[in-house]
């Protein structure tokens, strides 16, 4: 407070400062003699930082579990780095093939798709890009899991052959005590699961990677996968039959002369080995790939790769417009596959007869309430806050209740003979349930701020106006509306920004044709797990929204939202 | 503006064709309902135009009329369709019994303007009329679901039992199902667990930064205003989906703790807005007055300024924890199976086996929000009262 009071007794010090004046001609001082206006400077910085210190712990708040969420929402909706994470060697690999030029991609692309492979089915991942592709390009999900399960027949080609030369090289042992160091196998050695010590890191022995690279590549993924992701005793773990294949082409590679002159444990299979690599039954990849899924041969898939390969993509938001990426960019969809555009415009139209509606029965509402005694108006007022403050879910289930085939509307209906018994008005799962039950939740909405607007408006103006010879229509229309516009325009824009992203009640009573975007957003959260998709189509809507948000701060200000009347 | 419009006795060819009128508009539901619709326009024309003549012109007394006619079609009411005829029976007769004398005596004119046409004056009470209307539209899903859940059947809609007020028909059964089921009570702790802690959270940090934003000096205190308040503005389902997303990421989907931060982060903006609102009137030479006579700042604000701002605060409070109480979007996401709220447990409810045991739930809702409504209009008329804003 001590910065308050500088500021108060600064006029009484800038009087003595006057009285002062025949001595002194500098700057005005305050009474600890700092210049004057320095002093109040440092006060009202002082009083900005207090504020900002007093708002920073729920700035810091908002901004950790609600902003960072939505911005991580933006983020993903634009990622797509599962393509290039679970494909490394292929994407780039393929960086070189012209998706355009109608040719496939050659061997050593189908040979990368291998290795990728084969690493994203022990981690069993290869099913989750499947799927993401499957968004993508239909059947890519089942042609990722027969691959998956194909991979392992290419490597057992190799691995057959090295085993059937020699049955050293059968055993995880023999593997570990040629490529592990002599540090690593002595703790190996004593480590036992049962312990509950970590299992003691794999260590490569000096100089193995560069004899034999791919190998000891391979080797260090496998050793890492079984260490980490299984849990299992490396030292007994037999090797995958990838590595049998990068062990082959290693020993047919450039650094045969290296492994001739490699003289450390297993240097007599090695050499064994090397000599007969080269007669050994070599695999075809692609054909391989082919004899898997002929997919593999076509072009499609490997467009769709080379088009999700970069770690970013506006492909999700082009789904959420109807379109999509071909090889000669962005186009929309055939006509039967464009769902999106039609439920944004749903949602619009939905949303604008909800809105419409709201200012027509809230209107008079408003009006009656603004123009009662204040008694009789704060007792109706009981009767527009009680559905406001009461919980949305029962004001869905109660209209779900009513306005069943079988419910309370449709009995009384019958009753009063307005409808038939056997042709009972089909008011729910509908577009007209979904509007007379989002009109009824919002209505409140409109109301409040229409009433807080009318109150302001003199009933005389609409007196001298017809004393002036005024009509009742032109005294309405030309005096009184143009003054509850401002009214109008903040409970629409409130009304209109709530309904267009409504999730629970459309749901409800909905049914098929009357729900919004936002249940296709939840949809792809929780059913299809296209969160990507759902991402994108959510940051549209956050950006319709976002900009009505600050028409609405334009118009009213966001300081002058009320609640409760 | 109290109009003192002299009224006077109006002539036989006025009020009983409008009575007729009238009388016309309920003959035809009443027969519709029983078959013919033009037959029940005629009949009802003619019973409530005879009726004004002769309440007014033979009758003349108007307590004795107004009472004898609602008890003779009450009565003809029970004959006809017994104990729901006999209530429909006794309003219509008290209606068209009231109506009559208020036409007679010309009392609809009292108070309305002294200049205004006749048409003005109809349009006057037709505008109240589609008023009411809007007002039951309000308020009747709320009204309906109430008798509903005392149903003893499994229905969504009244029996005749129910319509015949046979004790029969009415039962406990939903709430006893409500009270028993351990789906529901659960649910019930799950919602009594989150809420506070929410409220709590947003409370706090939602009435410091208020008392921070509504200092006079505040840097870029629009944008600021506009981030706290955009938990308010953001559709549920992209806070929903976003906070999903992110809380998988730091390992809080499906926790307690998740939970609690969403709904705290949901609260904030209605604490902001209303704690705001209540410091508009706060006088700050208390403060002042407060640290010159050697208070600390945190004396000052726990013995002056919150004792001021407290209405506020607690409706802030109450809007706080009904946005917990009842938000369902972001539990849904956010919470796992651990973490079934109310709400949570309504929606799936409605969603796949619906049963009535939610309309015994959503009653007692609406008891619990009655009275948070309560609560927060007696607080806020003290506020006013308290900072002078209001004469009464």
């Amino acid at each position: 407070m001590s910065d308050v009071n500088n500021a108060t007794t600064a006029p009484n010090s800038a009087l003595a400062a006057e009285r002062a004046e025949d001595e002194y001609t500098g700057p005005m001082l305050a009474a600890d003699g700092t210049p004057l206006k320095r002093s109040l400077n440092r006060a009202l910085r002082r009083q900005k930082i207090s504020a900002l210190l007093l708002i920073a712990p729920l700035l810091i708040f908002v901004l950790v579990t609600f902003v960072a969420p939505i911005a991580d929402m933006l983020f993903r909706s634009v990622e797509n780095k599962i393509v290039q994470d679970t494909l490394p060697r292929t994407t780039t690999e393929l960086k070189n093939w012209d998706s355009e030029g109608g040719e496939l991609p050659d061997q050593a692309v189908y040979k990368s798709l291998y290795q990728d492979i084969y690493v994203a089915q022990e981690r069993k991942l290869h099913t989750r890009l499947g799927s993401r592709l499957n968004y993508e390009l239909t059947g890519a999900s089942s042609l990722f899991r027969k691959s998956g399960r194909g991979v392992d027949d290419i490597g057992e080609v190799y691995q057959d052959q090295f085993e059937d030369l020699n049955a050293f090289w059968k055993k995880g042992e023999n593997w570990n005590d040629v490529l592990g160091s002599d540090a690593w196998l002595a703790t190996m050695k004593d480590w036992k699961k049962a312990s509950g010590d970590a299992q003691p890191p794999f260590e490569m022995r000096d100089g193995i990677a560069d004899i034999l690279p791919q190998t000891a590549n391979y080797y260090l993924i496998f050793a890492d996968f079984v260490q980490n992701e299984d849990n299992d005793n490396l030292y007994k773990e037999d090797p995958w039959p990838l590595v049998y294949s990068a062990f082959y082409d290693d020993l047919t590679g450039p650094t045969a002369e290296q492994i001739a002159a490699y003289a450390g444990p297993g240097a007599t299979e090695l050499a064994q080995a090397a000599a007969a690599a080269p007669s050994f039954d070599s695999v075809d990849y692609a054909q391989a790939f082919a004899d898997i899924d002929k997919d593999w041969v076509e072009l499609p898939i490997w467009q769709t790769i080379a088009t999700y390969s970069p770690r970013f993509t506006n492909g999700y938001f082009l789904n959420a417009v109807d379109m999509q990426k071909t090889p000669d960019g962005p186009a929309l969809r055939p006509d039967d596959e464009r769902i999106y555009w039609t439920l944004f415009k749903r949602t619009l139209f939905m949303s604008v007869c909800i809105t419409l509606s709201c200012i027509l029965l809230g209107y008079p509402v408003g009006w009656i309430l603004a123009n009662l005694p204040a008694r009789t108006a704060n007792l109706l007022m009981i009767l527009v806050l009680l559905p406001f403050w009461t919980s949305l879910l029962v004001r869905t289930s109660a209209w779900k209740v009513m306005l069943q085939q079988q419910g309370v509307i449709n009995d009384t209906l019958v009753w009063l003979g307005v409808v038939a018994d056997d042709s009972r008005l089909a008011l729910i799962n509908n577009q007209t349930g979904t509007i007379i039950a989002m009109t009824h939740i919002l209505l409140p909405f409109m109301i409040l701020p229409l009433y807080s607007v009318m109150k302001t408006v003199p009933p005389s103006y609409l007196r001298a106006a017809k004393s002036l010879g005024a009509t009742n229509w032109t005294a309405f229309w030309r005096v009184y509306f143009p003054q509850s516009v401002p009214g109008i325009g903040a409970g629409s824009i409130l009304v209109f920004i709530l309904s267009i992203g409504y999730y629970i009640t459309p749901e409800i009573v909905g049914g098929r044709t009357g729900t919004f975007i936002s249940n296709r957003i939840a949809y792809h959260i929780s059913s299809s797990l296209n969160w990507g998709l759902a991402a994108a189509l959510g940051a549209i809507l956050l950006a319709v929204v976002l900009g009505l948000y600050y028409a609405y701060d334009k118009i009213v200000g966001i300081d002058n939202v009320k609640l409760g009347g | 503006m109290v109009a003192l419009t002299p009224i006077s006795r109006k002539p036989v060819s006025f009020y009983v064709p409008v009575a007729a009128a009238a009388g016309a508009i309920a003959g035809l539901f009443v027969g519709t309902a029983n078959g013919s619709g033009f037959l029940g326009v005629i009949i009802g024309a003619i019973i409530a135009g005879a009726l004004a003549f002769l309440l007014t012109q033979i009758v003349k007394n108007e307590k004795l009329g107004r009472w004898a006619t609602t008890i003779i079609v009450a009565g003809v009411g029970y004959f006809m369709a017994g104990i729901p005829g006999l209530i429909i029976g006794a309003a219509f007769g008290w209606f068209f019994g009231w109506f009559s004398f208020w036409l007679y005596e010309g009392r609809y004119r009292a108070k309305v303007a002294p200049y205004l046409t006749p048409g003005q004056v109809l349009w006057h009470f037709a505008f109240r009329v589609i008023c009411g209307a809007i007002f039951v539209f309000l308020i009747t899903p709320i009204l309906v679901v109430m008798p509903l859940s005392f149903n003893a059947e499994n229905f969504f809609t009244f029996t005749p039992e129910m319509l015949s007020f046979d004790p029969a028909g009415y039962s406990l059964k939903h709430y006893r199902d409500f009270f028993n089921s351990s789906d529901w009570q659960g649910a019930v702790w799950n919602s009594i667990k989150i809420a506070p802690a929410a409220t709590f959270l947003s409370v706090s940090f939602g009435t410091l930064a208020a008392i921070g934003l509504s200092q006079q000096h505040v840097p870029f205190r629009r944008a600021i205003m506009a981030i706290l308040i955009s938990p308010m503005i953001v559709p549920l389902i992209i806070s929903a989906a976003g906070m999903y997303f992110f809380y998988s990421r730091v390992g809080l989907q499906g926790t307690y703790l998740g939970v609690v931060l969403a709904h705290a982060a949901l609260g904030i903006p209605f604490v902001i807005i209303t704690v705001t609102a209540t410091l508009v009137g706060f006088d700050r030479s208390l403060t002042r007055a407060a640290a010159n006579m050697g208070a600390n700042p945190v004396t000052t604000f726990f013995r002056v300024q919150m004792p001021l701002i407290l209405p506020g605060v607690i409706s802030g409070g109450l809007f706080a924890f009904i946005t917990s109480f009842d938000e369902v979007v972001v539990v849904l996401f956010v919470g796992s199976a651990g973490q079934k709220t109310l709400p949570w447990q309504m929606f799936t409810g409605l969603r796949e086996q619906i049963s009535p045991t939610i309309l015994a739930v959503a009653t007692i809702l609406v008891g619990i929000s009655i009275c948070l409504l309560t609560v927060v209009e007696l607080l806020r008329r003290r506020s006013e009262r308290l900072r002078g804003m209001s004469p009464t």
